[in-house]
C-alpha cells in the first residue's frame, strides 16, 4: 500500500513528522516500507508562460524565448531552450536565476552568444521523473507566477506499507486514517458521504445465483458521461503517488476511490450489457467451455469455480478480480454501469495466483473489504464523476443477502494479563478499544466486543488480546527472564547422538563440510544411486534441480568440479543430510553422511613425498567415526564405484553404507584428473552405540611374537583374523596384523601377512611353554583352516 | 716437595689449557695414567725413608686429589663446550610448516546451528526434528493456515504431489512434538525448509529453527525476555537493542517481528540495515489456540509462545558475509575460513 502523506493528512493529522509516523505506524504492526519525497529539493522554480519562441541566430536547436513569470510590470525574461516541445502559450516550470536544482545552480549565462536569464525545465530536471523528453507541460489554468513545488503539490512524502495479509482494512487511506487516529490518540471522524442526486430512473437487474458468495452487490447506471475531458491534476498525482497508473477518467475515479476507500469497483459501458431499455446481469460461477477476454488482455478458459459477472448470453467480467475488455470503458464511452460489491474472500482466493496475475482488485477482495461501506463507495465514485465527466445518474439497485456474521467475542482481562505478562486494569483495555472504534460493553472484567465490519482478522479472543498489545506497545510491555528451570535435559550416551560428534572427527581429519540443495539433477541419481525413480517435484526451480536426492555424492561431485575448476587440486569434502526415497505408499526419508577425497592424501608439503589418496586412507577415515565399535566390510559391487574397489560396511550385521573408489567410467564423464574416493553412511548406525565396560589390565608385562604366513591371495584378512580371533587361546591378548607383501620372491597366487601377537595372562608372568604352545596351535588354525604357511 | 708443587701447578696449567676431551685424556694419563708422572712418584714411596711416607703420601694424595677435582671441573667444561658446539650445528627451521593432515572445517550455517543449540539447551530446550517432506496438513492446515490463505501463496511452495510438499518453514516440527510430548514442553527445531524462489537475496533452501515453548506461565512478556536474551548472547553484546513490532503469522496471536540494532554499523544506518538501523531477524508470538488444539493441548490450562529465525541471516550477520549464495557454492576458499 503506497500512499501521499498529505492526502493522509487530510483525513488525520497527528502532530508528528513524517518520520515520527512512520515508525509509529511500524511499531504498531503497519510496517513502513519506506518513506520518499515527491522530488528532490529544489526551489525558484515558478509556473511560467511561454509568450515568443524565436529561433536561436547560431544554433539550430535552440529557441531564444520570452517568457511571462508573472511579474507586477509584465516584464518578460528571455530564456534560451533547446527543448523541442517549446511553442508559444505552453505553461511550463521555469526555474529562476540563483534557483538550486538537482545537480546544478542556474545562472545568468550566454549560450552561443545569447543571454538567458533562467531555465525551462523538463520533469527530468527537476528530478520527478527518470527520464523524461522536452518540457514539462502544465495544464492551461496554471496560474503564472506561482511557486512550482506548491502548485504541485510536491512538498509530500509518499509512504510504502508493508501490510501483512490480515490488514485488509488499510488497503484504504480512510483504513489508515483510523488506524493513525488509534495510535497517536487523536480525533477521527470518518468524513460523511452525500447520496448522489438520481435524475434519470434507468436500472440495471442484477441476479445472483450463489448470495453467500457475494452477499451485497451495488450498482448504478449513469448516463452521458464524457470520458474526453482530463481526470484532474489532484486526482492524478494522489494516483500516481499510490503507484496507479493513469488511464481514461472513468477508471481514474473508481481506482481513486478505491484507494481512498479499500472499495474495488468496476465500470461497465452500458450498451455492453445488453439490451439498453432493460439490462440484465447475472453474478455467477462460469460455465462448462465459456471464455473470457479480460482487460490484461489475457484470455481465459474459465473454470466451474470462477465468479462472473455476466450478461444473458456471455461473461462480461470476472467478479472481483478483472472486469472484460470487451465491457470495459472507453474513450467513446457515454453510459455507464457503475458495480460496488463485495465477495466473499473464499470466492476470490488463490484465484489470481492461480492465473499467475494480479490485481488491485482481488488482492483486497480476498483479503476482506469493509462490507459496510459498498454503498458508500458508490455514492462516492458517482459524485466523482458527475462533478468531473457530467452525466446523470440512475438510482442504486442494492441486492443485499447475509452478510458475514460479526459475532461477540469474550474478551478477559484476566486473559489479556495472563497472556501478555502485564498488568493492566479493565479502564486502560476500555480506552484501548475506544481509540480502535470498537463496539463492546464490559461485565465482571469481561469485554463483550463486535468486530468492526472492516476487520476479518478479528474472530477469537487472542486477536483481541494481540490488538490490545499492539496499541498498549509492545515496546511497553516488559521483557522478563521466567522463573529457573531447575531439572535436567536428559542426555543419552547411546542412542539418539547427535551429528555433531561426527562433524567433530571428521573435522579433524582434514575435511571440510559442505552444504548441498536436496534437489538435484535426475541424472546424477542414475549415475550414482542407481535409481531411475527419484521422489520428483511438481514445479522444480529448475530442470537440474528436479528431483529430490536419494545420495549425497551427486552434490559432492559436482562441489569437486567447482572446486578444480578454481585450481584446488586436493579436495576433503563432507555433508550430512536428509535422502528421499519413493516407496510404495510414503516417502522415505533417511539421514546420510557422505565423504569425497581427492588428491594427494596429505597437503603439498616439504616433509612427506606427495601420493594419491587411497581406499585404505579413506577407510580409516571411515572407522573413526565407528570407533571404538568394529565395523566389518564385504566386496561389493555399486554401479557408481570401482567393482575391485569398493566394499559395503557392515555394523552389528547390518548395512551402515559403503566405501570405494568412484567407478573409472563416472571419473572420466564427470572430466576428473584423478580417482576420487566416496563413502556414504546412514547416520542412524551411527547414532547409537554401546556403553564401553571397561576390561582389567594385566599388572604382567606382556610378551610378543611375530610370525608371517603365506595364503592364498583371494583369503580375505577379515576373515582370517575373525576365524582366529575367535579360535586363539585366552592367552593371546592382541593380534594385530603389521605387514602385507605380494609381488617378487611369493610364489603366484600368494601373499605373506606378517602379525603381531601379544601374550598376556592377568594372574602370573606367561612361561616359555605356554607361549609356545598358544603360538603353535594359533599355526595349526591358520594352516587347516586357511592352507596357510609359516614363511621361512 | 718443590718437586710435587712444580707437577701440580704444572699439571693444572695444562688441564686447564685442554681444548678437547682427548687432550684431556693425554694429560690425565702423563700426571694420573699408570705410567703417570704422579703414579710414579707414588709408586716410589717405598724407597723413601719410614718415617718420612705419611707425610710424603698424604701429599701425593692430596695432590692427586686436587688434579682429579681439575680433571673433572675441565671434563665438564669441555663437555659443556662441546654440547654447545653440537648443538649449534643442529637447529631446525622452526618456522617451516608442520607435517601431516591439515584440519579441516565446518559449515558456517552447522556453526551458527551449533551455537543456537547450545544456548537454548543452556535454558533447558531439547532439540526436535521432522521430516522435510512434509504433508500440506502439518505445512499448513494444523499451522492454521486453511486453503486458499494468502498465506500460503506468500510461501511459495515446491510440492511433491498433491498431498506432499518440501517444507516451507520448520513450524511443522512444533504440531509433531506436542503430538508426542506432555506439556510443559521446551524444543528447538534446527533444520533445511524449502521455498521456490531464487534470486540475489533468496536461495530455494535455507536454514530455519523453530523454537516452542509450552507451559502454564508462558506470556508475552517472557517471549520478549527469553529472544532478547538469545540475541544478546548470540552476538555477545549485552547491551545490543531490540525492538519488537506487531505483525501476523497465521500460527501466532499476538504475532511479533523481533528486530536488532544493525550490528554492522551500531545501528548508525548502512547498506545492510536499509539505513533504517534496524535488523528484521525473527517472527514470533504466542501460540494460536487453533495450532495447540491441533497439538492435542489444552488451550486453558496452558499457553506457548514459538518463533522461527533464519539461520543463514543469523550467519551472515555474525560472519560478515554480504552474499547468501556463498553458503551453497561449496567454495573450499570460503569454507576454509571457518572452524
Amino acid at each position: 500500500m503506497r500512499f501521499s502523506e498529505n492526502w493522509l493528512r487530510t483525513f488525520v493529522n497527528p502532530p508528528h513528522s513524517s518520520d515520527e509516523l512512520a515508525h509509529a505506524l511500524t511499531m504498531a504492526g503497519l510496517e513502513v516500507e519506506s518513506v520518499e519525497p515527491v522530488a528532490p529539493p529544489f526551489d525558484k522554480v515558478i509556473v511560467a508562460e511561454v509568450v515568443s519562441v524565436q529561433k536561436h541566430p547560431d544554433a539550430d536547436r535552440l529557441n531564444v524565448c520570452q517568457v511571462d513569470i508573472g511579474t507586477a510590470d509584465n516584464k518578460l525574461i528571455q530564456v534560451v531552450c533547446g527543448a523541442p516541445n517549446v511553442e508559444v502559450g505552453v505553461k511550463v516550470p521555469c526555474a529562476l536565476i540563483g534557483a538550486h536544482l538537482p545537480g546544478i545552480v542556474i545562472k545568468q549565462s550566454k549560450l552561443r552568444g545569447v543571454e538567458s536569464f533562467g531555465m525551462l525545465c523538463s520533469a527530468k530536471e527537476l528530478g520527478l521523473s527518470e527520464n523524461a523528453e522536452g518540457l514539462l507541460l502544465l495544464p492551461k489554468d496554471a496560474p503564472n507566477s506561482m511557486n512550482f513545488r506548491e502548485f504541485y503539490a510536491l512538498d509530500d512524502q509518499i509512504f510504502t506499507l508493508k501490510l501483512t495479509p490480515n490488514r485488509a482494512d488499510c488497503l484504504g487511506i480512510l483504513g489508515v486514517a483510523r488506524e493513525v487516529a488509534a495510535i497517536t490518540a487523536i480525533d477521527f471522524v470518518p468524513p460523511e458521504i452525500e447520496p448522489a442526486k438520481s435524475e434519470i430512473s434507468d436500472t440495471v437487474t442484477v441476479y445472483i445465483d450463489k448470495p453467500e458468495v457475494c452477499p451485497l452487490y451495488c450498482g448504478r447506471v449513469i448516463r452521458e458521461v464524457s470520458l474526453a475531458v482530463a481526470t484532474p491534476l489532484w486526482m492524478a498525482q494522489r494516483l500516481e503517488r499510490g503507484g496507479i497508473r493513469t488511464i481514461n477518467v472513468v477508471v481514474d475515479v473508481l481506482n481513486y476511490v478505491m484507494l481512498e476507500t479499500g472499495q474495488p469497483m468496476h465500470a461497465f459501458d452500458l450498451a455492453k450489457i445488453g439490451s439498453v431499455q432493460a439490462g440484465k446481469l447475472w453474478v455467477r460461477y462460469a460455465k462448462k467451455d465459456e471464455c473470457l477476454e479480460l482487460l490484461n488482455g489475457q484470455k481465459l478458459e474459465l473454470q466451474p469455480d470462477m465468479l462472473v459477472i455476466a450478461n444473458e448470453d456471455e461473461p462480461l467480467a470476472l467478479a472481483g478480480i478483472m472486469g472484460g475488455i470487451q465491457s470495459g470503458v472507453q474513450l467513446e464511452t457515454t453510459d455507464l454501469f457503475l458495480e460496488s460489491a463485495f465477495f466473499s474472500p473464499e470466492v476470490i482466493s488463490g484465484k489470481s495466483f492461480r492465473l499467475g496475475f494480479s490485481s488491485d482488485s482481488a488482492h483486497r477482495f480476498e483479503r476482506g473489504v469493509n462490507f459496510a461501506a459498498t454503498r458508500d463507495a458508490l455514492e462516492r465514485a458517482t459524485n466523482l464523476i458527475l462533478s468531473i465527466c457530467g452525466g446523470k445518474a440512475g438510482p442504486i439497485t442494492e441486492v443485499k443477502n447475509r452478510l458475514p456474521s460479526r459475532d461477540v467475542v469474550k474478551v478477559r482481562l484476566e486473559r489479556i494479563k495472563r497472556l501478555l505478562g502485564i498488568d493492566v486494569e479493565s479502564g486502560q483495555i476500555s480506552e484501548i478499544f475506544e481509540r480502535l472504534r470498537f463496539s463492546f460493553f464490559v461485565n465482571d472484567d469481561v469485554f463483550h466486543v463486535t468486530p468492526p465490519p472492516y476487520r476479518f482478522d478479528l474472530v477469537i479472543e487472542e486477536d483481541f488480546i494481540e490488538e490490545v498489545a499492539r496499541i498498549y506497545g509492545y515496546d511497553h510491555i516488559p521483557a522478563s527472564l521466567p522463573r529457573p528451570m531447575m531439572s535436567m535435559l536428559p542426555e543419552s550416551e547411546v542412542i539418539d547422538l547427535p551429528s555433531t560428534r561426527l562433524k567433530h572427527i571428521l573435522i579433524s581429519r582434514d575435511y571440510r563440510e559442505v552444504i548441498n540443495y536436496a534437489f538435484v539433477d535426475a541424472n546424477w541419481e542414475l549415475d550414482f544411486a542407481n535409481n531411475d525413480s527419484p521422489v520428483v517435484l511438481k514445479n522444480p526451480i529448475a530442470s537440474q534441480m528436479s528431483v529430490m536426492r536419494s545420495s549425497l555424492i551427486g552434490g559432492l561431485i559436482a562441489n569437486l568440479q567447482f572446486n578444480l575448476n578454481r585450481k584446488q587440486t586436493r579436495v576433503r569434502i563432507f555433508e550430512i543430510g536428509c535422502c528421499f526415497m519413493n516407496n510404495e505408499s510414503n516417502y522415505q526419508q533417511t539421514e546420510n553422511i557422505a565423504g569425497l577425497c581427492y588428491g594427494d592424501a596429505a597437503p603439498e608439503q616439504w616433509g612427506q613425498p606427495a601420493r594419491n589418496i587411497d581406499f585404505f586412507d579413506v577407510k580409516m577415515d571411515l572407522e573413526s567415526l565407528f570407533w571404538p565399535e568394529q565395523v566389518r566390510f564385504e566386496k561389493f559391487i555399486h554401479p557408481a564405484l570401482h567393482p575391485g574397489k569398493s566394499a559395503q560396511v557392515y555394523k552389528n550385521d547390518k548395512i551402515a553404507g559403503w566405501l570405494g573408489e568412484l567407478h573409472p567410467r563416472l571419473q572420466r564423464k564427470y572430466d576428473l584428473p584423478r580417482s576420487a574416493i566416496l563413502f556414504e553412511l546412514h547416520i542412524d548406525s551411527l547414532s547409537t552405540r554401546t556403553l564401553p565396560k571397561v576390561k582389567r589390565l594385566s599388572k604382567f608385562p606382556p610378551v610378543r611374537r611375530d610370525i608371517a604366513i603365506v595364503v592364498a591371495n583371494h583369503i580375505s584378512t577379515q576373515m582370517l583374523l575373525e576365524s582366529i580371533n575367535t579360535e586363539k587361546a585366552a592367552i593371546i591378548s592382541e593380534i594385530h596384523l603389521f605387514d602385507v607383501y605380494s609381488g617378487k620372491g611369493m610364489e603366484f597366487g600368494k601373499k605373506s601377512l606378517a602379525f603381531r601377537i601379544l601374550l598376556q595372562d592377568t594372574e602370573k608372568t606367561l612361561v616359555d611353554k605356554e607361549i609356545d604352545e598358544a603360538i603353535s596351535e594359533l599355526i595349526g588354525i591358520l594352516e587347516s583352516k586357511f592352507n596357510a604357511k609359516l614363511r621361512g | 716437595m718443590k718437586n710435587l708443587e712444580n707437577l701440580v701447578s704444572e699439571a693444572v696449567i695444562l688441564i686447564d689449557r685442554a681444548e678437547n676431551a682427548t687432550e684431556l685424556e693425554q694429560i690425565k694419563v702423563r700426571y694420573v695414567g699408570k705410567e703417570g708422572e704422579l703414579t710414579k712418584l707414588l709408586r716410589g714411596l717405598g724407597e723413601l725413608p719410614q718415617t718420612d711416607r705419611p707425610v710424603m703420601g698424604n701429599l701425593i694424595n692430596q695432590a692427586k686429589k686436587s688434579l682429579d677435582e681439575a680433571l673433572a671441573r675441565r671434563k665438564k667444561i669441555i663437555e659443556e663446550k662441546e654440547m654447545i658446539a653440537q648443538l649449534e650445528g643442529d637447529t631446525l627451521d622452526v618456522t617451516l610448516p608442520g607435517r601431516g593432515l591439515g584440519m579441516g572445517s565446518l559449515h558456517p550455517v552447522s556453526q551458527v546451528l551449533m551455537r543456537i543449540e547450545s544456548l537454548f539447551h543452556s535454558i533447558g530446550f531439547a532439540v526436535a526434528s521432522g521430516p522435510e517432506i512434509e504433508t500440506d496438513f502439518y505445512n499448513f492446515t494444523a499451522l492454521n493456515i486453511p486453503e486458499n490463505h494468502p498465506a500460503r501463496a506468500m510461501h511459495d511452495t515446491f510440492y511433491v504431489d498433491s498431498m506432499y510438499l518440501l517444507r516451507t518453514h520448520t513450524s511443522p516440527v512444533q504440531i509433531r512434538y506436542m503430538k508426542n510430548h506432555q506439556p510443559p514442553l521446551k524444543a528447538i527445531a534446527p533444520g533445511r525448509v524449502y521455498r521456490c524462489d531464487s534470486d540475489v537475496t533468496h536461495t530455494p533452501m535455507f536454514h530455519q529453527v523453530e523454537g516452542l515453548w509450552v507451559d502454564e506461565y508462558v506470556n508475552f512478556s517472557a517471549l520478549k525476555g527469553i529472544l532478547m536474551d538469545f540475541m544478546q548472547k548470540f552476538f555477545e553484546r549485552e547491551d545490543l537493542p531490540v525492538r519488537f513490532r506487531p505483525s501476523f503469522f497465521p500460527f501466532t496471536e499476538p504475532s511479533a517481528e523481533m528486530d536488532i540494532g544493525c550490528v554492522m554499523c551500531d545501528g548508525k544506518g548502512c547498506r545492510v540495515c536499509s539505513n533504517t538501523g534496524w535488523l528484521e531477524v525473527l517472527g514470533c508470538g504466542m501460540v494460536h489456540p487453533n495450532v495447540l488444539k491441533y497439538g492435542g493441548i489444552d488451550t486453558e490450562k496452558y499457553t506457548a509462545m514459538a518463533f522461527g529465525l533464519g539461520v543463514e541471516r543469523l550467519a551472515m550477520l555474525r560472519y560478515g558475509v554480504n552474499d547468501l549464495r556463498l553458503f551453497f557454492d561449496n567454495d573450499l576458499r570460503f569454507l576454509e575460513q571457518f572452524n
